[in-house]
């Protein structure tokens, strides 16, 4: 069988199009390619609807935590000490039997159950909780004298935090965002090991990286495309985020601009 | 456990519920707190050792030694840890393997590697194919902590490495204007001071590392995981003499009281280790210090 036809039958077997059946045995290596980076779409999927929602949570609880009236501070506070302090995998358990709980309560919470959405939730409230304790960070540093400066123009509530706190906080913050970001993307690959169930075989590139290892006790192979596929979407990842980040301090002198620098792993 | 628990079945709600929660399986669940509190026990240490050494490799003036110990801080980072647990602990069980095959059966003909199969004499099985169930057990739990060690001990060395180059160059030029040699510079100086710079990167790690422990469970121990799935899920009166519902969302939730718990205790113990440290130290912590005793 040729590769174009394998990656035919394969390139979207996560997403449940073409062979059902998954290869049995001489695997080769393209399918395992194929396989593995078909499974990569989940990857990308939660990573980037987490990301893009978790943004805005994150904003929002990272004020709140700042706020001066406790009653909006608490519940900041604990969310953020909730989703920060406990291990994502113990999360992802916890919701999955929880929505299982509420499924019988009503037919509203269906969905949850399965990864796509259930899965998803979890991922959300995970990274807007981190990337709050950032954007609070962040926030906490906005020099005084710019502030000072919006005072003094007359800028004031809407205004002055659109145009002057929001995206000074956003320039302190991204080179942190940006390693949230790239250990969310590898957070990604806990789904399917805590509770989430992969129906027909469809799961993530963990997964099949998994499968491949454990039908040839060989991990010699799948676990090394599976860390080629996620450095490669680390590099994606960096560069997106670098463009941003220098559009965010395009207008200061090139020594004063904040780097990007890649921190050390971080396990949830 | 207790006298009145002969007959479940009769007893009224909280009684039952004493027996229930004394089970044998029970008591083994409250075990697995205790081999998450031993394996933090063991790996926090040998991960500080692997990482001291990794960061002194890196360090190292002889090249080849101090490429071996950048690649070790490298490799671990930039990949889903996940991968690198499941990877490590089948790599480090067939390596074991391999060797002790080598050593006992030399005249063995075969390929080790025969199509999808791992195939090494029976005398070379780790543990032996014969041997107590806890034998297996403990060789499992032990693999499991010496991936965390590696795994750990890799980020300990970055966080290491960053703590050596902080210790303020003065410092080491005043032990050299002494004629200190290069070793006794590093003992005598750099460890020493390095503490304070490294105690938040080491925080940091030693949190990621209490809410990693739940992967025990992906490494195929007992851990509380396990027993959390097992005794929540639904039991019918026919295997139990204590038939309940699905209570697994009750027992993850016990789970994540008692992580937030420990978290949460770690952070308050560990702020008080790092005020002792920066006490007297010229950083802006220690200012802040002196300036509250002003």
């Amino acid at each position: 069988m040729s590769c174009v036809q394998t990656i035919m039958d394969y390139g979207l077997r996560s997403l449940g199009v073409g062979e059902r059946l998954l290869p049995r045995s001489d695997f080769t290596l393209c399918q395992q390619f194929t396989l593995i980076g078909s499974g990569l779409i989940w990857n990308v999927y939660f990573g980037v609807i987490a990301l893009a929602a978790g943004f805005f949570l994150a904003t929002a609880l990272a004020l709140g935590k700042g706020a001066r009236p406790a009653l909006i501070r608490k519940p900041s506070e604990w969310f953020i000490f909730v989703f920060r302090g406990s291990p994502l995998f113990i999360q992802f358990f916890f919701a999955y039997f929880l929505f299982l709980s509420l499924k019988s309560v009503h037919p509203v919470f269906d969905p949850f159950s399965s990864a796509w959405a259930g899965a998803l939730v979890v991922l959300f409230f995970n990274t807007a909780a981190y990337s709050a304790e950032i954007f609070h960070g962040a926030l906490k540093s906005i020099p005084r004298g710019d502030v000072e400066a919006a005072d003094a123009y007359g800028m004031a509530g809407w205004p002055r935090f659109r145009r002057i706190i929001w995206p000074t906080m956003l320039r302190l913050a991204w080179p942190g965002y940006t390693n949230e970001a790239i250990f969310l993307f590898h957070a990604t690959t806990l789904v399917f090991f805590s509770g989430f169930p992969a129906q027909g075989q469809k799961g993530d590139a963990l997964y099949y990286a998994r499968y491949f290892a454990d039908q040839t006790f060989n991990p010699f192979i799948s676990y090394p495309i599976l860390a080629f596929y996620f450095i490669l979407l680390t590099l994606a990842i960096i560069g997106l985020f670098g463009l941003v980040n220098r559009r965010l301090n395009r207008h200061l002198p090139p020594e004063q601009r904040r780097k990007i620098r890649l921190r050390p792993n971080l396990i949830r | 456990m207790f006298s009145f628990c002969t007959d479940p079945a009769t007893l009224s709600d909280l009684p039952w519920m004493a027996c229930y929660l004394t089970t044998g399986k029970h008591l083994n669940f409250y075990a697995a707190f205790g081999t998450v509190l031993l394996l933090l026990a063991i790996t926090a240490p040998a991960a500080l050792a692997f990482g001291f050494a990794g960061a002194a490799a890196a360090r190292s003036r002889f090249a080849p030694l101090s490429l071996l110990g950048k690649t070790y801080i490298a490799i671990v980072r930039g990949v889903p840890d996940i991968a690198f647990f499941l990877f490590f602990v089948i790599a480090l069980d067939q390596g074991i393997e391999y060797l002790k095959h080598q050593w006992v059966c030399p005249d063995w003909d075969q390929p080790i590697r025969q199509g999808n199969d791992f195939i090494v004499c029976q005398a070379a099985k780790v543990p032996l194919g014969n041997a107590a169930q806890w034998v297996h057990k403990t060789y499992s739990f032990f693999v499991a902590a010496f991936t965390f060690a590696i795994v750990f001990g890799a980020f300990a060395a970055n966080v290491l490495y960053g703590a050596m180059r902080a210790v303020p160059r003065a410092q080491l030029e005043t032990a050299e204007a002494y004629g200190m040699t290069h070793r006794q510079t590093f003992w005598r100086i750099t460890v020493p001071q390095m503490w304070v710079y490294a105690l938040p990167g080491l925080s940091n790690l030693w949190m990621v590392l209490i809410k990693s422990t739940p992967l025990l469970f992906l490494l195929g121990v007992e851990d509380i995981v396990y027993w959390a799935r097992e005794l929540g899920g639904s039991k019918t009166p026919r295997f139990t003499d204590y038939p309940h519902g699905d209570w697994r969302m009750w027992y993850f939730l016990v789970l994540l009281v008692f992580y937030l718990a420990f978290t949460r205790v770690s952070e308050v113990v560990l702020d008080r280790i790092m005020a002792r440290l920066t006490l007297g130290q010229a950083t802006t912590g220690g200012d802040a210090q002196r300036r509250v005793q002003a």
